[in-house]
Parts: structure tokens; C-alpha cells; sequence
């Protein structure tokens, strides 16, 4: 099992007919997703060959799913544009869609998320994430599906370098289903949906979070695990060093005054039972030590 | 990014929202001919992005072009809890009776945008919030929605504003969503929101902040960038497209493929260099995915210009980015860099093809580079070197 995405995900790619969209389709198919085709208003008909598979191009998400019964999609589409692709999808009532684009205002974002809210059927993942993946099953976005295998570990992250990274440190256990949720102040799924869908999810054993400075989304998390989460949770946070009021790379990732500190985050999840790793390396100790691997 | 009031002001009254006169000065001279332009009595503000300059004697009140000129002189050049003021704002006096508060904000935790408005205003926010919380209305705002007059209206009615200018607060707040939309803004504040004794209502002192992800289709918001204030090596890093933020207090230099990882490699540095006399990281650099030759001669070229670098930290993980290309890409910086690296650089690969990429660094056997095996190893080695 898993959460979001398994081997019966069909996935259309939004954005397919551009250079980033046709590299990561490559590598989706690689990796054994069911990618069933593509979305670029305009380049409707088209047939693209990626590595001996062909794929049609539609115009609209609901032509695409009318034709190929895709239940995912997943959006590489340039932020300019970004907002219309994700409008497209739910308007289409399509059930997921993966957001991977990087710098998307966040006017468009919270607009797109509201809109979600609204139509109450399609669940967005990011945007500004790597995706998700659920290793011999199906991977949409851009995590290498070579680092680890199938196993019992649940991943929540915002970013996706140390999403690579813990899945590296534990590639010998394996993990259920590793989401990278995004590292913008508008997500739209976070990491309570996450933790929810873990516990909900028999075959995770012991769940990761990794978190950042900026928000309060952990310790929301926190509260949340106290109160739902049964399963053993292991967390990190990054960001300690940072100085306040600059932001670290991700859009999300400032802290302001004294509010979205990782020693904030890092005291709410320990108060939680949570333990919380000093590094990353750490973390993937006591992960071990949990599973007795 | 966040806006200096002056810079503030001018969007304000570019969407209509009510303001007073004002300019701003940089020399005594500037500020005392805007005195003379606007006539009758100013207000010398101290430009800072910093609350409290009031407290802190950066606001003064003028009687006239003369006064103005001796009240300039003593705030500029002022420091404000470490701001140094640059620039004031001359802005019109005006006979004031009733103070407010409102604002707009992306609301993070609940995903969604959030107007904020009291009564209660000319004070810190966070103090009525925490104090008198039933004199704060707050009000979620779909982004779908937006807010229009008859929103505006019940919003305003909920914060109990006077019934005698409730419309005018409520065309306010129609022109201030204006702003926060059509701007991209994350913050639209005004507090003091005012009455006037002769019963107008106006914006007179403002904080926006803006998303720089809109830069695209906002070609107006560069003019606003502070380049004054900037770091010379952070703008020196921008100009080549690197993110990079500039720390206090540190000796080790960092670039890393990644927010998340960058983020965490400081932090594993300091911890490491708790051993080692309280080394700390001095930057923060992200490559992000495509890690080519040029892009890492940039990196490495503006972190060895840095004077408080000792060592550089190179922690690369392959996820799309392939090792191999990552070792090139240093091998290749330091030929382009010659005889300007001179600090020692430890590096630490890992993931798609990590093998090929430490034997490139292996055969290229340059004399200040060493390899190895973890992040944690690597990040107590760079603080060693940079502790010597």
C-alpha cells in the first residue's frame, strides 16, 4: 500500500511538450508510471514518442481524462501559466494534481487552492515541490526513482533535497510513499494531510517529517500527532542558523520576528513525543532505532 | 520584499487610497525645498523598515522649511536598532482625532488572505490582539472572492467603526484590495488609519510588502529594490542569478544544491563547529538543479571573495543533478578561478553517479580540495580547516 498514488495512478502530464515536461515524462516512464499523456492548449492531436512510447497531447485536462481515464496529473508548466493549467484541472474534476513549478506568485496559488476548496474534489500537492513517489508503484514528479525501494517509512517533507537525502540515509529499509508537499507559503496539502493519510495507511510502519523555518505548519503537525497519530514519528527541522527576516531560498522559508523559528518547530514536536534529529543522519538514527534496523 | 513607507505611500495614492503629501529626502536641502513646496507645518519621518523609530526620536514634527532643514540633519545618518537612516519622508501635518487600524495579509496558516481592522489603532496590533481581542475583527478573504463594497461594508460594521464614516472606511478597504491584488502584495497595512478634523479619512503611515515571484508581470516593482542597504556580495550573487543570503559571525563558506539541504548544511555546520571554537556557516548558496561549470565557478568565485570565509563546504546531493557533472563543474571553476582560490574546499557528493564524480575530483587531485563520505564528516572537516 500507500498514500496518494499506487500502481494504478494514470497519470497525464501538463506541460508535456516542454523541455522540463518531456525530461521528467521520460523519467516518470523510466521509473514504471502509467503516464498516459499530455496537456498543452493549442497542441491538441499531437502525438509525441518519448523513448518507443507514444502519448497524445490534448488540449483541455477533461478531453485528457475523457480519453485516457487519467486520475493524476502533474504540473510543469511555467509560472506565468500555471494558474490556468491548475483551473483547467479542477475544473475537469480531476481527483490529484501535483504542482512541481517553482516560482508561482502566490496570489495565483491561494487563488487555485480557494478554487480547489470550492469545486471540494480535486487535491492539490505543492506547488514548488518535487512530488511523490511510491517506490515499484508509481512516481509523479521529479524524485530519482533509483535511491531506495518499497517499505514500511512514511516521508512528509517541504523540501525536496532532504527528501533525497533521508530516503538515501534509510535506502536499505525502504519506504510506503515519500511527498515532497512544497516549500511555499500556500500549499495544498500539508503535513497533516500527510500524517493523516500515514496512520490511515496499513503498510506505513513509522513516519519521517521533515520541516523548515517559516509558518507554523509543524506545529500544527505537532498538535495534530498528539492528538491522531498513533504510529511512531521521527522529525527534522531546518533552518536554525537562519537569520530572521531573509528568506532561504524557498519562498515560504523566512523567519518573522519570533515566529516560524525552527527551535519553535523542534520544542512543539518534541512536547508531541515526537523525536526530532539534530541532522539529518540523526534523524535516519533514531528512525532506525524505532524499527530495530 | 518589504516597502519603505514613502514607497508605500506613492502605491497608495496610485490606487486612490486616501493620502496626505509626502516626499522623500535624502539631504537636509531636499527635505527643507519639500517643506517649502507642501508650506504650513511637516512631519520628518525616518525611513527605516524597522518598527519603534518613534520611540527611538525618528519622528519629528516641523514648523517650517528652516526647522525642517535642522530636524533632516539630526535623523539622517541616525541608527535605528542597527538600521542606519538613509532617507526621510516629509509628509504633511495634519490636525488628527481618531485613530485606526487595517490591514490585509496572506494568512499562512489557513492558507487564504485575511482582513484585519480595529478601532483601536495608532498602537501595535499584536498588542490589542493579545490584550483586547474583541476589538480586532478578523475576517477571512477568499481569494476567489476578493472584497467589494458590500463585503467591505459588513467587515467594517463588525470592527464597530462610527457609523458617521463607516462608507469611508469602507471605500478604503475596497482601494486597499485594490492594491493588495493588482500589486501582488503579501502585507497592505495602514495604522494610523486617521480622521481628520474635518472629518476625511486617510492612510497616514503604511507597510507593503510584495511577492517577488510576481516580478514577471510587476515591470514597475524593480524601481522599488533598496540597493542602498544591500550587501555588496549579495548583490554581487544576485546579479549572476544565485540565491544567496550573506550570514553574520561566520567562517565557513556553504554552497549546496537545494533550499532544504542548504538550509540544513548551515545548520549542521554550526553544530559541528561547536567543536572547533564556534566556527559557523558565513553564507547561504543555492546552486539548485542544474549545477554546470559556470554556475559553480559563480558560486565559489563570490564565496572565496567573501573576507570572513576561511573554508568552503560543498555539500551536493544528486538528485536530477548528476554528481559527475557537479565535480566537473569544480574542477572547471577552479581553473577558471586560477590563483584567486586560495581556501581550502571539502566536498561531499552523494546520489546519481556518485562514483564517477568522486573519481573526477580523485584524478583532478587539486591541492585544496578533499573529499568526504557523509554530511556530517564533511561539516566537522570544513569547520576544522576553517578553525586553523
Amino acid at each position: 500500500m500507500s498514500i496518494f498514488i499506487n500502481s494504478s495512478s494514470n497519470v497525464i502530464v501538463q506541460g508535456m511538450t516542454g523541455s522540463e515536461g518531456t525530461k521528467h515524462t521520460r523519467r516518470m516512464l523510466a521509473s514504471g508510471t502509467k503516464v498516459v499523456g499530455g496537456v498543452t492548449p493549442g497542441k491538441g492531436g499531437q502525438i509525441v514518442d518519448i523513448d518507443g512510447t507514444s502519448l497524445p497531447v490534448f488540449n483541455t485536462v477533461a478531453e485528457a481524462m475523457a480519453a485516457t481515464g487519467a486520475n493524476v496529473s502533474v504540473v510543469f508548466v511555467p509560472p506565468k501559466f500555471a494558474k490556468a493549467a491548475v483551473i483547467d484541472a479542477i475544473d475537469a474534476v480531476m481527483p490529484l494534481v501535483v504542482v512541481i513549478t517553482e516560482g508561482i506568485p502566490v496570489h495565483d496559488s491561494a487563488f487555485f487552492y480557494a478554487y480547489s476548496l470550492k469545486s471540494g474534489k480535486t487535491q492539490i500537492i505543492g506547488p514548488n515541490c518535487p512530488g511523490l513517489i511510491s517506490p515499484e508503484s508509481s512516481n509523479v514528479g521529479i524524485i530519482p526513482a533509483d535511491i531506495t525501494k518499497k517499505g514500511p517509512i512514511g516521508l512528509v517533507s517541504k523540501s525536496g533535497t532532504l527528501t533525497y537525502q533521508m530516503m538515501y540515509e534509510l535506502r536499505d529499509i525502504g519506504f510506503s510513499t515519500a511527498v515532497g508537499i512544497g516549500g511555499d507559503p500556500v500549499i495544498g496539502t500539508t503535513h497533516i494531510d500527510c500524517l493523516r493519510a500515514f496512520q490511515d495507511d496499513p503498510e506505513t510502519e513509522a513516519i519521517v517529517m521533515i520541516g523548515e523555518i517559516g509558518g507554523d505548519a509543524e506545529e500544527r503537525a505537532a498538535a495534530f500527532i498528539a492528538e491522531y497519530v498513533k504510529k511512531p514519528v521521527v522529525g527534522y527541522v531546518a533552518g536554525f542558523t537562519a537569520p530572521e527576516g531573509k528568506t532561504m531560498g524557498h519562498a515560504g522559508a523566512i523567519v518573522s520576528g519570533s515566529s516560524g523559528t525552527a527551535q519553535a518547530k523542534k520544542d512543539a514536536l518534541e512536547a508531541a513525543g515526537v523525536k526530532v534529529g539534530q541532522t539529518p543522519s540523526e534523524t535516519a538514527r533514531l528512525m532506525r532505532e524505532i524499527l530495530g534496523r | 520584499m518589504d516597502l519603505y513607507e514613502y514607497q508605500a505611500r506613492d502605491l497608495f495614492e496610485k490606487h486612490t487610497v486616501p493620502v496626505l503629501k509626502g516626499a522623500v529626502a535624502t539631504t537636509p536641502e531636499q527635505a527643507r525645498d519639500a517643506a517649502a513646496d507642501m508650506g504650513g507645518k511637516v512631519v520628518v519621518k525616518a525611513q527605516v523598515k524597522v518598527g519603534g523609530r518613534g520611540k527611538a526620536g525618528g519622528v519629528k514634527l516641523a514648523v517650517d522649511p528652516a526647522d525642517t532643514f535642522e530636524k533632516a540633519s539630526a535623523i539622517l545618518g541616525m541608527d535605528i536598532k542597527g538600521h542606519t537612516v538613509h532617507k526621510v519622508m516629509i509628509a504633511q501635518a495634519a490636525p488628527i482625532v481618531d485613530e485606526y487600524y487595517i490591514s490585509i495579509l496572506l494568512d499562512r496558516s489557513n492558507r487564504t488572505f485575511l482582513v484585519m481592522a480595529s478601532v483601536a489603532g495608532g498602537m501595535d496590533i499584536e498588542e490589542v490582539a493579545h490584550t483586547t481581542p474583541e476589538k480586532l475583527a478578523k475576517v477571512p478573504v477568499s481569494a476567489v472572492d476578493g472584497i467589494d463594497k458590500a463585503l467591505a461594508t459588513k467587515i467594517i460594521a463588525q470592527a464597530q467603526f462610527p457609523a458617521d464614516i463607516a462608507d469611508q472606511v469602507a471605500d478604503v478597504l475596497v482601494k486597499l484590495w485594490e492594491t493588495f491584488q493588482s500589486e501582488d502584495a503579501t502585507l497592505v497595512e495602514v495604522n494610523p488609519l486617521v480622521k481628520t478634523e474635518d472629518g476625511r479619512i486617510i492612510a497616514l503611515d503604511g507597510k507593503v510588502s510584495l511577492d517577488e515571484n510576481a516580478d514577471f508581470r510587476q515591470p514597475d516593482h524593480a524601481a522599488l529594490v533598496d540597493t542602498a542597504t544591500a550587501n555588496a556580495l549579495e548583490e554581487a550573487a544576485k546579479a549572476k542569478g544565485l540565491n544567496y543570503v550573506k550570514l553574520d559571525n561566520g567562517q565557513v563558506g556553504i554552497i549546496g544544491n537545494g533550499a532544504g539541504l542548504v538550509m540544513s548544511t548551515l545548520d549542521v555546520v554550526a553544530y559541528a563547529g561547536e567543536k572547533f571554537g564556534g566556527m559557523r556557516p558565513a553564507n547561504f548558496l543555492d546552486i539548485g538543479g542544474g549545477a554546470s561549470a559556470q554556475v559553480m565557478a559563480d558560486g565559489l568565485s563570490i564565496i572565496l571573495g567573501d573576507p570572513d570565509v576561511k573554508s568552503v563546504f560543498v555539500n551536493v546531493f544528486g538528485g536530477i543533478t548528476a554528481c559527475d557533472a557537479v565535480a566537473n563543474g569544480i574542477v572547471q571553476a577552479l581553473e577558471l578561478l586560477g590563483a584567486q582560490a586560495t581556501k581550502p574546499i571539502v566536498v561531499r557528493l552523494d546520489g546519481n553517479n556518485v562514483l564517477e564524480g568522486r573519481a573526477i575530483l580523485n584524478a583532478a587531485n587539486h591541492p585544496l580540495v578533499e573529499q568526504a563520505e557523509t554530511m556530517d564528516g564533511a561539516a566537522s572537516r570544513a569547520a576544522e580547516l576553517a578553525a586553523k
